[in-house]
């Protein structure tokens, strides 16, 4: 008994002493002058082996870690300029590539970066052959031949050979994506686990030679780099730069306004208005490539009818749904490229037209209307855009029913093709029309268990014509030739595809006033953190 | 004598240990079993969704899934038993690797808010019996009702808003500052006895400031929890005869209760406090993403939502062996406490 009296009274002591530790204690209300804190979501990177890596949040990493041979102009980002190669070259009959590389360029770890690196780099990216490795296999070069169509010339001088004439804009645009980076080759090799390319080591650690250095990730907690002050494009103005997982978005608020983070990158609507009526507080914004779309099955005997089809795309208001949910994080496009992108056209031919849409359901003899289920994942802005679609969809007698999941369950559905409507979004994979082409507007057999699951196949869209004219414009060595197709096949899409485009993502970064600098790119990976200043 | 005590004992431990066994077993068969028929493709959390058709089937001959399921249970159980978990896909990091991370920052939460629970709701709920419809008893029951009702997302962020916004008396979510981060060496995991060991004190007051606000929203649902069932002990046991006995006997009345009333009572109420305790120690979702606390409730939410099965089923593991374990040391402090089993 006195054993549980001194016990309680211990507990109560070290309570009050902890209460009166706290109280006294200022709370640290800025961070480090030469560290820059970001509050993120970084649950979805699995890893940072910039040949696996294809998620955003880690593709913002390895952007900041490594170089590619070429990269986009970060002023404009429809121009190609060199980063690790100082110029290139195409053969006459467009199959070979010849990079020069920067003379006296160092990785990291001090190594000079030579062709052995790029060869190594590219034999890794698809012998390993992981989600991303198809951008550099699709120009026919694989583990087997890859010696021989990636090869050193001398050691700065390598060339690359590939399998078609394919355009020079969608080679080289395929060159900036992160899959494409130069890794340390003795860095890598050092780190070999049972001939895995030093993948499992890469997965957690860095071997580049950009401007950030890889300092430690711990799934869904942080990581932190470092500043290379040795980088070809200048040393990076702030040293380190930690990003810690906030997932709630109200938190990810108030540690910015209290300056305890100098970015909040998750914010929606609800937060940024304040946020950006704080004098303390800056709100910046650029384009993203994301799409978020309806995939409308067209297994569903009602959804296969054109006419059904075209009625939503009337029957959703654009509008409305910019201004009253995504405002501020994704504006009404309609189209599949989006804006920015080689032949992306901005026309927007739909608006909210109720009586056009009930005339064309009764074209397609459902005049009364339909019932329709649409599965939406948990999550903003997906469910507060069903609801809205719910009852403008009403409007002419169709009753959509919503089957909420998990994000992944979702998804599993939708790759099964057991949906009637699907809300997603659709990321590019690399900065070049031919990504969105490709899943949108290509499906080469409609069968259930075809190879390839584009989204045209996902919504059971057979288009054997489109398919053709799509495949054939990769090969189209005309820039502007080439872009003219496109933007012809868009406006088909627009017409006849089971695809109701919705808008374009806005990628908004919340920051405090005093600190500037922060690149929002075109895509993850051109996020760049090198010209942050912390004034 | 002693000789029948000792083996009564090692029976009825026997027996407890058949039970653990047969629990986890069933604990393995019951997790492994729903994963796999959950509407979610695991070989998506491997691979993503835009994976070639090439790489998603490597990637789902290699998770084994193409085997028969009582093939992929009976795979699965030999390698739990030899002590490997699997990898998480989402961390790939082993899940051992991973558990051994998140579990000490639940468990410094959980602690810390059952020590509040305890320390706050036992004396509240004595007070409460003792003066049944007097203002004591309301404020326990206000309290109570509190605890139980008001969402605690709803009240994080409150707490978040008032002490750290507001009144910047602690500091917000995060389980250290960033300044701090990375400086102190782990040695057992739990941030506050490793920053003390480390001898760091302005890293242990800044790692206490981060601890308090969250620790003290679960405290305050266990102590909401703790003071009802108190109450409601107490009461049976200021009715039993020897209460009456006692004060016949001219006992002081604090004496009466806290000696006799609350001594009986604290067998039940220890059961209670170990389950409460042992929820929070499961990992309060909710309050670990208010708070961006690394904790273990995350780490399996997260892993479930992702259909990382490794993680998640390791996670129950894990949580099902605290279960289980607190069960087994509540049975044997309840002999030791129960004044009849002596």
């Amino acid at each position: 008994m006195l054993m549980n009296r001194r016990l309680a009274l211990a507990a109560g002591a070290l309570l009050c002493a902890t209460t009166a530790l706290v109280s006294v204690t200022p709370s640290f209300a800025q961070t480090p002058r030469d560290t820059v804190v970001m509050a993120k979501q970084i649950d979805d990177i699995i890893s940072l082996d910039p040949a696996e890596v294809f998620e955003f949040s880690g593709s913002e990493v390895t952007g900041n870690i490594y170089d590619r041979l070429v990269n986009y102009d970060v002023n404009d980002p429809s121009k190609i300029v060199g980063q690790l190669a100082e110029s290139w070259t195409a053969s006459a009959d467009g199959m070979t590539y010849t990079f020069k590389l920067r003379p006296n360029v160092k990785f990291h770890s001090g190594n000079a970066v030579t062709s052995a690196d790029v060869v190594y780099s590219f034999q890794r990216a698809v012998t390993l052959n992981k989600s991303p490795g198809f951008i550099i296999t699709q120009f026919g070069i694989n583990k087997d031949n890859v010696l021989e169509t990636v090869k050193a010339v001398d050691p700065l001088t390598v060339t690359i050979t590939v399998n078609k004439p394919y355009a020079t804009s969608f080679f080289l645009n395929c060159m900036t994506s992160d899959v494409a980076a130069i890794v340390d080759s003795k860095i890598v090799q050092a780190n070999v686990k049972d001939n895995d390319f030093g993948n499992e080591w890469m997965k957690r650690n860095s071997a580049g030679s950009g401007a950030y250095i890889l300092r430690g990730w711990r799934a869904n907690e942080q990581y932190a780099l470092e500043a290379n002050p040795s980088w070809i494009g200048g040393a990076p103005k702030t040293r380190r730069v930690i990003v810690r997982h906030v997932p709630e978005l109200a938190s990810q608020r108030l540690l910015l306004e209290k300056g305890d983070v100098d970015y909040a990158r998750n914010l929606l609507k609800d937060q940024l208005t304040p946020v950006s009526q704080n004098k303390d507080l800056a709100v910046s914004q650029g384009d993203k490539g994301y799409i978020l779309y309806l995939g409308l099955n067209t297994k569903n005997p009602n959804l296969a009818k054109p006419e059904v089809r075209e009625a939503l795309k009337w029957l959703t208001d654009y509008e409305a749904i910019e201004r009253n949910i995504t405002q501020g994080t994704y504006a009404t496009h309609q189209s599949f490229l989006p804006k920015g992108f080689l032949g992306a056209i901005t026309d927007k031919p739909y608006k909210y037209d109720v009586a056009k849409a009930k005339a064309l359901l009764e074209k397609a003899g459902l005049k009364d209307g339909f019932s329709v289920t649409m599965d939406v994942r948990n999550a903003s802005p997906f469910t507060d855009i069903a609801q809205a679609l719910q009852a403008q969809w009403a409007a002419a007698g169709i009753k959509l029913e919503l089957l909420p999941g998990e994000g992944r369950a979702t998804l599993t559905k939708y790759r099964a093709r057991t949906h009637d409507i699907f809300i997603g979004q659709w990321g590019p994979d690399y900065l070049d029309p031919h990504t969105n082409a490709e899943t949108f507007a290509i499906n080469e057999s409609n069968a259930d268990d075809a190879r390839s699951k584009t989204l045209a196949w996902r919504n059971a869209w057979d288009i054997p014509e489109m398919t053709k004219k799509t495949l054939a414009n990769v090969l189209e060595r005309d820039t502007e030739k080439r872009k003219a197709v496109y933007e012809e096949l868009q406006r088909e899409h627009q017409k006849t595809s089971p695809f109701v485009i919705i808008s374009q993502q806005i990628e908004v970064v919340a920051s405090r006033k005093n600190v500037t600098g922060f690149r929002i790119g075109p895509s993850s990976s051109g996020n760049y953190y090198w010209n942050i200043v912390k004034g | 004598m002693a000789d029948r005590r000792a083996f009564s004992l090692a029976r009825s431990f026997g027996r407890e240990i058949t039970t653990v066994v047969v629990t986890f077993l069933g604990l393995l068969a019951v997790t492994f079993f729903i994963a796999r028929v959950m509407p979610v493709d695991p070989v998506l959390a491997v691979v993503g969704d835009r994976a070639p058709a090439d790489v998603y089937e490597r990637a789902r001959l290699e998770l084994g899934l193409d085997k028969p399921l009582l093939v992929q249970f009976w795979i699965y159980l030999q390698k739990v038993f030899s002590g490997d978990f699997g990898k998480s896909v989402l961390t790939s990091n082993p899940v051992l690797v991973d558990i051994k991370r998140v579990f000490p920052a639940t468990l410094e939460l959980a602690t810390l808010g059952t020590l509040i629970g305890i320390t706050l709701g036992i004396p509240l709920g004595v007070l409460a019996a003792t003066r049944q419809g007097r203002w004591p008893d309301h404020v326990a029951r206000f309290i109570g009702l509190f605890g139980y009702s008001v969402p605690i997302f709803w009240l994080g962020l409150m707490g978040l808003l008032l002490f750290y916004a507001k009144l910047g008396w602690v500091s917000g979510p995060g389980r250290i500052g960033v300044s701090y981060q990375d400086f102190i060496e782990p040695i057992t995991g739990v941030l506050l006895i490793d920053c003390a060991l480390n001898g760091d004190w302005d890293a242990f007051r800044n790692a206490a400031s981060h601890l308090i606000l969250p620790s003290a929203c679960l405290g305050l649902f266990s102590t909401a929890y703790i003071s009802r069932m108190t109450r409601s002990f107490m009461i049976q046991e200021l009715q039993q005869q020897y209460i009456t006995t006692a004060r016949v006997k001219g006992m002081s009345e604090a004496r009466v209760i806290w000696r006799h009333g609350l001594r009986n009572a604290m067998v039940p109420l220890l059961t209670v406090i170990a389950l409460s305790y042992a929820n929070l120690l499961e990992g309060s979702v909710l309050t670990e993403t208010v708070f961006a606390w690394p904790g273990l409730g995350r780490y399996i939410t997260n892993s479930l939502l992702s259909a990382d099965m490794n993680a998640v089923l390791g996670g129950t593991i894990v949580v099902g062996a605290i279960f289980v374990g607190i069960n087994l040391l509540t049975d044997l402090m309840g002999r030791l406490l129960d004044p009849r089993a002596r």
